[in-house]
């Protein structure tokens, strides 16, 4: 530990936390975060370094004597790209084929892009999954334009709602509420038949598809906190869906 | 049954799914790919068997054998594959249903529907969980098999 200075030593600590950052507030696996971050710090002579990550926040101490170095992690929103794209820099990091300065631009650079694609084209993705479900759950083609819209709709309601106020729960439960009454609207004045597909067609875009993933693989990896709580929130969103519609169909 | 119909809507719907969650933009195909193979072994199990439980099995399997192939090619993390692809697997009208019986307070058959929701959802993870741990036997072992191979390890 003595070969590597202050400065050096830093600038690695920066670069491990950044990255555990960017993975976590995008998407990526707990197990795998810290198996990038610790991968990293092996690759810097590291060697005894521990590290701790849950859903909300990092902890990593780089050796016995050191200070151990604590991030928070802010807003979660999905972002595959720079998960992939922060693995691609470790990995040329521990090849050595970047030095750590190198990195760590790189890691700044991931970290103030937007690589996420405009909210149409999201939502037109809604809208498209929407109504291939709606298809493979057995809808008429007559009625494909409606799956197509609600979706696209619902989609777009919640991930407003959810930019402006955070609380996704609360996104979730209007989001399915406004699909339920938008079906139900389209079926009650006859333009479509069968509500059960339709609104099954279109709350598939919320269904929390990541979270289950992640939850599942987390606690097959033995990081039971991430697990539970990415369970836990999994089944909260669900819930959320389930009564924002069972709202409706109660009238 | 229109298999290739199918297997066209489960692939843009996977596919769709990519883009939503912001997948990287040459891996869409691959995730339209994996979503395509999870949902058609899912159908086929399904209509030979007629149990949902076995077929979200054998379709999560499927999904998370295909997703760790493809991560290993794009050298990419799993996530980005097989996220996309369990999607469809997703008892969503199992639990509608059970929602919609329980506000008509037909408790009793909400309850069946609950539980075959929950059936189903035990299914996928399981899927997913035996599929990891093979592979990452096989992994282990195309490893070693290649160390011994460049007399890194003696035996």
């Amino acid at each position: 530990m003595a070969q590597i200075g202050e400065t050096r030593r830093e600038l690695a600590l920066d670069c491990f936390l950044l990255a555990g950052r960017i993975m976590m507030e995008s998407g990526a696996e707990t197990y795998r975060v810290e198996d990038t971050m610790i991968r990293m710090a092996v690759s810097q002579n590291m060697v005894n370094s521990h590290c701790f990550v849950t859903p909300t926040g990092i902890m990593f101490s780089p050796s016995e004597e050191l200070a151990t170095r604590f991030v928070r992690v802010n807003n979660q929103s999905t972002d595959l790209e720079r998960v992939a794209l922060v693995n691609a820099v470790s990995r040329n990091l521990v090849a050595g084929e970047y030095t750590l300065q190198q990195a760590y631009d790189e890691m700044m650079i991931i970290d103030q892009t937007n690589y996420r694609t405009s909210i149409w084209v999201q939502t037109l993705a809604a809208s498209v999954a929407s109504a291939c479900f709606f298809i493979l759950l057995g809808g008429s083609w007559g009625n494909i334009p409606f799956p197509f819209v609600i979706g696209g709709i619902g989609f777009f309601i919640v991930d407003t709602i959810l930019t402006e106020t955070r609380v996704k729960i609360f996104a979730e439960f209007i989001g399915a509420f406004i699909i339920g009454i938008l079906a139900s609207i389209a079926v009650y004045t006859g333009f479509a038949t069968n509500l059960d597909t339709l609104i099954i067609g279109s709350i598939m875009p919320l269904v929390p598809g990541l979270l289950i993933t992640n939850a599942v693989r987390d606690l097959m990896a033995g990081y039971f906190i991430s697990g539970l709580s990415k369970g836990a929130e999994a089944f909260l969103t669900a819930f959320a869906i389930g009564a924002g519609v069972a709202v409706v169909l109660s009238f | 049954m229109n298999w290739p119909l199918e297997a066209f809507l489960s692939f843009l719907a996977a596919g769709a799914f990519g883009v939503m969650f912001n997948a990287p933009r040459r891996t869409l195909v691959s995730c339209g790919l994996v979503g395509m193979s999870g949902w058609l072994i899912y159908r086929v199990f399904f209509l030979a068997f007629d149990d949902s439980v076995q077929a979200s099995f054998a379709g999560a399997f499927a999904v998370s054998i295909v997703a760790h192939l493809l991560a290993r090619k794009f050298r990419m993390p799993m996530i980005i594959f097989s996220i996309a692809g369990i999607i469809p697997l997703v008892p969503g009208s199992k639990a509608y249903n059970a929602m919609r019986n329980i506000v008509e307070n037909n408790h009793l058959e909400a309850i069946a529907f609950a539980s075959e929701a929950l059936m189903i959802s035990g299914a996928v993870a399981m899927g997913l969980v035996f599929a990891e741990v093979l592979m990452q036997l096989y992994f282990k072992r195309q490893a070693r098999r290649i160390q011994r191979k460049m007399g890194l390890t003696q035996e």
